[in-house]
């Protein structure tokens, strides 16, 4: 039944040299009062039965409806050979690589997509992966206040609202002061955020591009946060570092992200990963698991999980996070995306992205009563002001098979009638032509 | 110039109004191949027994604690890029950092090279 | 072997990206744009292909090899629960937070409704949430819930109380939660100290958190007792669910007392490990901390429609949406495909497997603690320290055989630890081909122990300098 293979005879042969009579013995350490009250479980099925009830509940499951939307979750393209080399059992069914001799193949893995996160971030040292988006923002504000030793941070609230609650949790339990820095209509207030950096600020955290779509130059925040001591944490969306300037180019100390739009479906909201990545002179305060490059005795290169003594199972309590796994598959499969695409075919595939946003961006600005929120310079994602609260908007299309955007009234005050609209390279130019037919007719009939 | 030493392994050695803190030999050896040592900051006050710096080697982290109270007034500088040389000499050229401003009385609480050696027999 | 970067020549071109149906736009604002193109490998597909295959068989895998690592339940990931988990791919969750949502995603909420009640009946508690992405992760949630249960009743407690023998997750977690920790050492019959915990329980103790089986495998049979300690202080248990395989069915930690659970989807319910990760660790509670829970919440609804709820006074988000979905399906699969019979099998024969190992191999490893021992046991290679091999010899000798080595050097209070957990779906006769070798081993350890300082000698590297990597810290390929 459960892939229990032995045999009546073979368990009696067990039990004889076990030199027990039966296997209930073998829990007779466990008193009677401490026994199981219920275990009140459906009997089993075979794999015929249980596909059955798998598909009629994948069947329910939206993947029929057109996504404008993003919320930090990105429909692209995953090529053929992701999933055939990620599906390699070798790679999905080995455990994290403790044994290094024979675990190369992972290992090497994470050291090649730790590569591509710095070469993807331009920062220099790279983990082998978080848990996700929004968990990674929250482990470089911890790394901050480490490597600082100052109690605060300062938060763009243009950062994603999922990942801002996730921080919060994270910090009101170390006690951390958090800023919050209201946006300037869609954009990130710059001036506000420099001004709130002080002597006690650990961190500048903000995101590229923003909730709302929006891009800028944070070269200047990055040289104030500096100037006070502090260090600036950039969360960016990968597809979009294809095109626009790299945290590291900007001068970002810690560059974060979710990487899901790198090779990972959407599968109702995971598995994805994070990623982290830093200058050198702060890899000792990394979290997670991080692949080194060695020698073995004769002189052989391979690769280890190296500067443990930050991490658990080794300095405990005192660890730089109790993160104990790396989301090992995941980030194998962005590895292979961007292996896959490759150095020039990711950047097409950002310039599409942006191509068919700014197509989008026009037809629908072109609509009586909507207009274009964001003031400068948007990747695949702008804020649309209709003249209907959205959310009234969002449903209403839902039901003719379209989710238009996100609407912004759940997560930010007096922006009822804005919404966040996504376009990626898997929208078609009839997709995009049918939404502004849907749009006109929901705002005007 | 004698040199005292402690329950957790680390040795001091008084010389004038500088104490000059390690740790010893055996911790080392325990260590294995220590890969960093975090060097406490200078004008850092400490009372004895308090954690004053930290040291790494593959497969373990410690917490160095400082033999005697008082304010650390140089580290050695050369552990940054060669931590190794707390394995190479740990009593000597691998000192970690110095103090200034010790009791001696507090000096009582610690053991001599005979009493650690003694002490070191009782652990095994 | 080549990094897949010392393959790349420029210009070589990867997969075609869609084609533009729509006019090109004007450029992006040269002030913002990337100063060169991220420096991604430059390979052809079957280049592509060919470096990754040869890379994948450089590693061991359940699939390809006998895996005993104790703590980790390296079980068989069955196949069909990937084909299950792969039908969920093109739902985006950001649907199920829209207006009018939720009437479309129907069937992955019931699924995550479906799962929640399965991990609650199968561990006796009342709710249990799935936002949490790993174990780790679910210590944490777990913790912080025990926290907002202290301060809402206006209770200012500093310490978490664990065993020397916890995972090392334990107290890192609850560090992060905001606690100092307070550890009990194991008493001689294998378990945590029962006067010293009781010594150490007061008013300022917020949690005792406790693993059981424990790490040694052994089951503690004062565990209500050490419940109940708690309670009397007004503390609460929690319990780390790493070894749930031995007990399905046998015994629920809510029954025995304990207040938070967390359970390791990728450990006990049979999702693939995937090289480290993904995993998934849902929380479970008991009622009075049903309060603090994660937002949202997928609640069934009268009409048998399921929604989703805000939960406004618990802890906030520990994860963006409801979990990692698609590790829930697959487990959601295990659970519904094995049934109840099936996971009461599961354990019994875990527990078994576990203890043939034992009773093999006891005459040539010393047994640390000699009491039956539950999915996993512990040994010490004290008997071969004596010869001068360490338990990481036999580990890499064992690698040489075929087999990827037991967990070693965990848990903690036990020097040169070697924990073999075998798990319920190995056979006898895979069993009895590492028992041969194991005992080779000893033998070899007396005899000629050089030989095992030397191994591995079959794989492509051998013992690799660990030292090097730490303080060269070349964590990325350059140029």
């Amino acid at each position: 039944m459960g892939y229990c293979p032995n045999t009546p005879e073979e368990i009696r042969e067990m039990l004889g040299a076990i030199g027990a009579g039966s296997v209930e013995e073998l829990f007779s350490a466990i008193p009677k009062e401490l026994r199981a009250k219920s275990f009140e479980l459906p009997a089993g099925m075979s794999e015929f039965e249980l596909m059955r009830i798998m598909r009629e509940k994948a069947a329910a499951g939206g993947a029929e409806i057109v996504p404008f939307i993003g919320g930090g979750i990105y429909d692209h393209i995953i090529p053929a050979a992701v999933d055939h080399l990620a599906g390699r059992a070798e790679f999905y069914t080995a455990y994290t690589p403790y044994q290094p001799e024979c675990s190369q193949g992972t290992l090497q893995a994470l050291f090649e997509y730790q590569t591509a996160i710095c070469r993807l971030t331009g920062m220099e040292a790279s983990n082998a992966s978080l848990y996700d988006g929004g968990t990674a923002v929250a482990e470089a504000a911890l790394m901050a206040l480490r490597v600082t030793g100052r109690h605060a941070v300062v938060l763009d609230a243009s950062v994603n609202p999922l990942h801002r609650e996730v921080v919060s949790g994270y910090l009101a339990s170390l006690s951390t002061g958090v800023v919050e820095v209201a946006p300037k209509g869609c954009e990130s207030d710059l001036d506000l955020l420099m001004a709130s950096v002080t002597e006690e600020t650990a961190a500048v955290i903000v995101q590229h591009p923003n909730f709302f779509g929006s891009v800028a130059d944070l070269t200047a925040l990055a040289a104030k946060a500096h100037e006070k001591g502090a260090l600036l944490i950039v969360s960016c969306y990968p597809i979009a570092l294809g095109l626009v300037k790299s945290p590291g180019e900007m001068g970002a100390d810690i560059a974060v992200g979710e990487g899901q739009s790198l090779g990972n479906p959407l599968s109702f909201g995971g598995p994805y990963f994070g990623f982290i990545a830093t200058r050198k002179r702060f890899i000792r305060n990394l979290p997670g698991r991080i692949v080194g490059e060695t020698v073995d005795q004769k002189g052989r290169r391979g690769y280890v999980l190296t500067l443990q003594a930050r991490e658990q199972h080794i300095k405990r309590h005192k660890a730089t996070s109790n993160i104990c796994s790396n989301q090992s598959l995941c980030a194998l499969r962005g590895l292979i995306f961007a292996a896959s695409l490759g150095r020039q075919g990711f950047a097409d595939l950002a310039l599409l992205n942006y191509e068919k946003a700014e197509y989008a961006k026009a037809l629908f600005a072109a609509i009586d009563g909507v207009s274009v929120l964001n003031a400068g310079a948007t990747f695949n994602e702008f804020t649309l002001a209709l003249p209907k609260p959205a959310a009234q908007v969002v449903a209403r299309l839902l039901a003719s098979g379209v989710a238009a955007g996100v609407p912004l009234s759940a997560y930010y005050a007096g922006k009822e009638n804005a919404l966040v609209v996504t376009v990626t390279e898997k929208r078609t130019k009839a997709e995009i032509d049918a939404l502004a037919g849907l749009l006109k007719e929901a705002l005007w009939n | 110039m004698s040199k005292y030493f402690t329950k957790e392994h680390e040795w001091v050695k008084i010389d004038g109004s500088t104490a000059t803190v390690g740790i010893s030999e055996h911790a080392a050896h325990e260590l294995g191949d220590i890969t960093f040592v975090e060097l406490p900051q200078i004008g850092k006050s400490v009372k004895q027994f308090d954690t004053l710096a930290g040291i790494e080697s593959v497969k373990a982290a410690s917490d160095i604690y400082a033999p005697v109270s008082g304010k650390v007034s140089a580290v050695n500088g050369k552990l940054e890029d060669a931590p190794e040389l707390v394995n190479e000499s740990a009593e000597d050229a691998g000192w970690i950092c110095q103090m200034e401003g010790f009791d001696a009385a507090e000096l009582g609480a610690l053991m001599d090279a005979a009493a650690y050696a003694e002490y070191l027999k009782g652990l095994e | 072997m080549e990094l897949i970067y010392e393959k790349s020549v420029a210009g070589r071109t990867g997969v075609r990206t869609p084609i533009s149906d729509v006019p090109k736009a004007r450029p992006f604002p040269s002030a913002l744009v990337r100063s060169d193109t991220a420096g991604f490998p430059e390979v052809s597909e079957l280049d592509l292909v060919r470096h990754y295959t040869n890379l994948s068989r450089r590693n061991f895998s359940v699939d390809t090899n006998f895996y005993p690592l104790g703590s980790c339940t390296m079980k068989y990931n069955a196949k069909v629960m990937e084909q299950a988990g792969a039908l969920f791919a093109e739902c985006h969750p950001m649907l199920a937070l829209l207006p009018g949502g939720e009437a479309l995603v129907q069937g992955p909420l019931s699924l995550v409704h479906g799962l929640e009640q399965q991990l609650a009946e199968i561990t006796g508690m009342d709710e249990v949430t799935t936002q949490p992405l790993a174990g780790a992760h679910g210590e944490m949630t777990g913790i912080m819930l025990i926290a907002a249960y202290h301060k809402a009743r206006g209770e200012k407690r500093k310490y978490v109380i664990v065993p020397d023998s916890s995972h090392g997750t334990n107290p890192a977690s609850a560090a992060m939660a905001g606690y100092e920790i307070i550890t009990i050492p194991t008493a001689p019959y294998g378990d945590m100290d029962l006067d010293a915990y009781r010594a150490a329980m007061n008013s300022e103790v917020a949690a005792v958190m406790m693993t059981c089986p424990n790490t040694l495998g052994i089951f503690n049979p004062h565990i209500a007792e050490i419940c109940e300690i708690a309670h009397q202080a007004g503390a609460l248990a929690y319990y780390d669910g790493a070894n749930l395989n031995a007990i399905m069915g046998k015994v629920r930690p809510g029954d025995v007392g304990f207040d938070v659970i967390h359970v390791n989807l990728h450990k006990t319910f049979g999702t693939p490990h995937g090289g480290g990760g993904p995993g998934s660790g849902p929380v479970g509670v008991k009622k009075g901390l049903i309060p603090y829970l994660p937002t949202p919440r997928v609640v069934k609804n009268a009409d048998g429609s399921f929604g989703v709820e805000a939960h406004p006074e618990g802890i906030g988000r520990v994860s963006d949406f409801f979990g990692n979905f698609g590790i829930m399906a697959r487990a959601f699969a295990y659970i519904t495909l094995l049934g109840g019979e099936g996971l009461i099998e599961v354990s019994e024969q875990a527990v078994l497997n576990a203890n043939y190992m034992m009773a093999r191999l006891k005459g040539e490893y010393e047994l640390p603690f000699e009491v039956t021992c539950m999915h996993e046991c512990v040994f010490s290679a004290s008997r071969q320290l004596k010869d001068g091999v360490h338990a990481i010899d036999i580990a890499k000798y064992l690698i040489d055989r075929g087999f990827h080595p037991p967990t070693v050097y965990f848990p903690l209070n036990v020097k040169e630890a070697i924990m073999i957990e075998p798990t319920e779906t190995e056979s006898k006769q895979t069993m009895d081909a590492f028992i041969d070798v194991m005992l080779e081993a000893a033998r070899v350890a007396r005899e000629t122990p050089d030989l095992l300082h030397e191994a591995p000698v079959s794989t492509p590297v051998g013992r690799l300098d660990e030292t090097r990597a730490a303080r060269a810290q070349q964590v990325c390929c350059e140029g």
